[in-house]
């Protein structure tokens, strides 16, 4: 049972953070501009790497340095969406699918042109993890990564709950058409939807990047956990991510658990498949996902 | 010998050309005819390879089969399982907004990786299924084998052109088109638009797993990174897209223009410093995803427009 704690459930709850904030930007993005957003495991990389590089200048702690990172992929996603993706929002939203899955592409061969296409490590060594109440032992970077996590999402559903533009936003991921008649500046919800979008995936890629290592791939691997987690928490529910997010962490995690006899239940090396099962049972049974997302 | 060693190179351009035009075929059933977004085509290409493979090659104790049945059966048998997976797939989505159709398409290729890189009983694992054989492997070598081949492999193009021109303007095809672009009115007048893009996207998968087959026969040697996943996605997308969606003649020569400027800057980046090499390489993804970026807001017509057939009077 403390063997089912800290080797599955920390570790799930610690890719289930990630997973969940970077779901909550796929979850906006698709609800608020109504496409499936392929670069957004990129812009974690991204962000990683703007951590990355700050690290080699300043000696210091690298969630420390979260804002050089977070700072890079919102100008990213920001310049993305202002060239690539504004102009076509005209045409159906398949087209900017399509550009986006080029950004991805994009966004990953300047991630191996600037930095390298090898694994980089944020801290070189190896730490001990911490021993509480003498049964857990729980790394200190899992510990970090899910309080950061939960203060995270307390703050976003304070956001979008009591500030204007958090409402602004619910009100044009709900219902478009009566948002704008309402006279709400569309823009500006979709370019805030940006920051906050790129600001978690930044959040998630120096996450996922501390606890294995940062190489080019890192943020297109993640790609289709995040989908099924905003998916599982339903479209346009950022809340509703964050919990399928983490989810879908535990799941994956637990599913490689000795459950039924002393084999494990399911391989780890098909760990990333349990992630798609889960996502084409939703589709199947529940496509608006556990809390009542859009169904597009 | 200069002019031999270029014709050479052209004849290998011109194969490896002809398998991304049955791909860029297919893909123009899905996305030109049907408007469904395939990500995962590397999926369905692999999955007619290793089909193919298994079931052309002689029996072997490191994977699955080695039936040794004659080629015509193994493009068969990639065609069928191919179309079976893509089946599967657009079962599940087919009757949701095509962004999910989408996610679950990449899912299947990353799922397919794995299958290919994990169950060694089936496909040797890493190490991959050698010997696949060659048609008329045991009449001709070398490069008189590559230029048969080239031929072969053409007039697979041909008759997959000829298959994608009837369905484009049977009456099926323009079911398709009116599913595409009015689905609200396509079904108000009765079409089981389900149905018509079920079936779409399992013919497309069907297509893309024969030029899996294809390639698996060119190379006579399969190994999982032999089907490197989004180059292969991205390049038939960028194809299409600069060739013309919707008409199956820009989806060959979108094929061939991306694949020759592809292939030439390969020659001109391989004189370039070792040192350069690797970072070139980076530099012609980088350019391929800013042309599809171009391509999508100011050529999106592409090369050879999209002509729908005239109505006859009669």
């Amino acid at each position: 049972m403390i063997d089912f704690i800290n080797l599955y459930l920390v570790p799930g709850l610690t890719i289930g953070s990630v997973y969940a904030l970077g779901a909550v930007g796929i979850s906006m993005i698709f609800g608020i501009l109504r496409f499936a957003h392929f670069a957004h495991g990129d812009l974690m990389t991204i962000g990683g790497y703007g951590v990355l590089t700050a690290v080699w200048f300043i000696p210091l702690h690298p969630l420390l340095l979260l804002p050089f990172g977070i700072a890079l992929a919102i100008v990213s996603a920001l310049a993305v969406d202002q060239f690539f993706y504004k102009p076509l929002r005209k045409l159906p939203t398949i087209y900017t699918v399509i550009a986006s899955f080029g950004v991805a592409l994009i966004f990953r061969s300047l991630a191996q042109l600037f930095w390298s296409s090898g694994n980089e490590v944020f801290i070189s060594g190896v730490r001990m993890p911490v021993v509480l109440f003498d049964t857990f032992r729980i790394s200190e970077l899992h510990m970090q990564v899910i309080i950061l996590t939960l203060i995270i999402a307390i703050a976003l559903h304070f956001f979008l709950t009591r500030s204007q533009l958090g409402r602004a936003m619910r009100a044009v991921s709900d219902e478009p058409e009566l948002a704008s008649v309402a006279g709400l500046d569309t823009e500006r919800v979709v370019r805030w939807t940006w920051v906050i979008g790129a600001a978690m995936a930044a959040t998630a890629g120096v996450f996922a990047g501390m606890d294995t290592s940062m190489h080019p791939n890192l943020g297109w691997n993640l790609l289709l956990a995040m989908f099924a987690a905003a998916v599982l928490g339903g479209i346009g529910k950022p809340m509703g991510a964050i919990a399928g997010g983490l989810i879908i962490g535990v799941a994956e995690e637990t599913a490689t658990y000795t459950w039924f006899s002393d084999e494990a239940f399911i391989s780890p090396s098909y760990k990333s498949a349990v992630a798609f099962f889960i996502m084409v049972a939703l589709l199947l049974f529940r496509p608006q996902g556990l809390f009542k997302g859009r169904l597009l | 010998m200069e002019l031999g060693g270029l014709l050479f190179y052209l004849v290998s351009v011109l194969i490896a050309g002809g398998i991304y035009a049955v791909l860029c075929l297919a893909l123009n059933v899905q996305w030109g005819m049907g408007g469904l977004f395939n990500a995962g085509i590397a999926g369905f290409f692999a999955v007619g390879a290793y089909t193919s493979a298994i079931v052309t090659t002689a029996v072997s104790s490191k994977h699955l089969g080695g039936f040794g049945l004659p080629i015509p059966f193994g493009l068969a048998a990639a065609m069928i399982t191919a179309g079976i997976t893509g089946w599967i797939v657009a079962k599940i989505c087919v009757r949701l907004k095509s962004d999910y159709l989408a996610m679950a398409s990449v899912g299947i290729a990353e799922i397919l990786r794995l299958v290919i890189v994990n169950e060694s009983w089936l496909t040797n694992g890493s190490l991959g299924i050698a010997g696949v054989p060659r048609p008329f492997g045991d009449l001709l070598q070398g490069r008189e084998a590559d230029l048969l081949y080239l031929v072969m492999v053409w007039l697979c193009v041909l008759c997959v052109y000829i298959l994608c021109q009837r369905l484009y303007v049977s009456p099926w095809g323009r079911t398709l088109r009116a599913i595409r672009d009015n689905e609200d009115s396509a079904r108000a007048a009765g079409k089981d638009v389900d149905w018509f893009r079920l079936q779409t996207f399992v013919i497309g998968c069907a297509i893309m797993g024969l030029a899996g087959a294809l390639s698996a026969h060119y190379f006579k040697f399969l190994s999982p990174s032999a089907t490197e996943p989004l180059l292969v996605t991205f390049l038939v997308w960028v194809m299409l897209m600069a060739g013309g969606s919707g008409n199956n003649k820009g989806a060959i020569v979108g094929a061939l223009v991306i694949w020759f400027i592809w292939s030439a800057t390969e020659i001109f980046t391989s004189r370039l410093p070792p040192e350069w090499i690797t970072r070139s390489s980076y530099i012609r993804m980088l350019l391929v995803g800013l042309l599809l970026q171009f391509v999508l807001q100011k050529f999106r017509s592409g090369l050879v427009p999209e002509r729908s057939p005239k109505i006859r009077s009669d």
